[in-house]
């Protein structure tokens, strides 16, 4: 493709997006006026029909759970997906885990590093576990708890060394860990048709308004996104840095 | 609140900008992380909380750090051709 050809190409595609924007832009409600049907329905529901202050979460988690199921998955499948592409294969041998890359030279970790990541480990746990406890009372839920705490492996990672990091996160016990979590979902949705609904009608006690019990299955299935999405995150730091560092000198 | 809203929407824009013109993907690694956290706060200034820590979450930590590991997986392969 010459200059002439690709310049003619992105000027075609420029004008037709252009007036896309322009027609689409046409019927947008005016800034900042927006109350949609759907939302006005949401707001006035959660509350009375599900106990759940936070109406992102009734959404996600209960009025179409299903859908966050799937999105669930895609987010495994994912994590499956690198894990496979990554395994170390028959001929490869097991490494070390030392970083013998050539020509890098990797400063050691500071003191001051060290103390601060380490000072942050235990905070940034307890945050995690706290945004995914709330999702029914305020923002957060599983998806978001889960990257906060796997952040807390990562933390983990930057204050040690990797073997040490390798020892500590328990590769076998995250693998359980991300498939418990994946089950936990599809459990409780079972555990619905179970008592006689169907999958993921919330058919559990409601609870009090504004309570960490509040919400009847959706605190549950956010442990269970929790559990899923921090251990899938903190698989992938592990089978990336395993590649990483397995450089060999051949 | 629209004085807000205005101020973090030029913040925004501007940040895109310099994700586009950080041409090493390294350093665009960092930029991109700089430019969800500001998503992150535009979201929130458009009372959008929920949507918010999403985005901080993985635009401003998740992301990033797969960008670098991926580009520093992709390097170690090159290096390998290379010897």
């Amino acid at each position: 493709m010459t200059r002439r050809i690709r310049q003619k190409f992105f000027l075609f595609s420029a004008a037709a997006l252009a007036l896309c924007f322009v027609w689409g832009y046409r019927d947008l409600p005016p800034f900042g006026q927006v109350t949609s049907i759907y939302a006005d329905k949401v707001n006035a529901i959660t509350v009375p029909q599900r106990h759940i202050t936070d109406a992102v979460t009734a959404v996600n988690f209960d009025i179409r759970g299903f859908d966050t199921l799937g999105e669930e998955f895609i987010l495994f499948t994912s994590v499956m997906g690198v894990v496979l592409l990554m395994r170390r294969t028959k001929d490869e041998p097991a490494g070390d885990h030392e970083d013998k890359v050539q020509g890098r030279n990797v400063p050691p970790v500071s003191d001051a590093v060290r103390v601060t990541t380490l000072l942050l480990i235990a905070p940034t746990i307890l945050f995690g576990w706290y945004i995914v406890a709330h999702g029914q009372v305020t923002p957060g839920g599983g998806f978001q708890g889960g990257v906060i705490l796997s952040s807390a492996a990562l933390l983990l990672y930057l204050c040690g060394t990797y073997p040490k990091f390798r020892g500590a996160a328990a590769p076998r016990l995250i693998e359980i860990a991300e498939a418990v979590g994946a089950a936990g979902y599809i459990i409780v949705g079972g555990a619905c048709v179970a008592l006689g609904g169907m999958f993921l009608e919330n058919l559990l006690p409601l609870g009090k308004t504004g309570t960490l019990t509040s919400g009847g299955t959706v605190p549950f299935i956010n442990l269970a996104v929790g559990l899923e999405v921090s251990a899938g995150f903190v698989l992938i730091l592990l089978v990336y840095l395993e590649e990483l560092m397995e450089e060999k000198e051949s | 609140m629209i004085a807000l809203q205005a101020f973090i929407l030029l913040f925004v824009a501007a940040a895109g900008t310099a994700v586009v013109f950080t041409r090493d993907p390294t350093s665009q690694a960092i930029v991109v992380s700089f430019y969800g956290l500001l998503l992150g706060i535009m979201f929130f200034v458009f009372q959008a909380p929920d949507v918010a820590l999403s985005q901080i979450v993985v635009g401003a930590i998740a992301l990033p750090l797969m960008i670098m590991l991926a580009l520093a997986r992709v390097r170690k392969q090159s290096r390998k051709h290379q010897r």
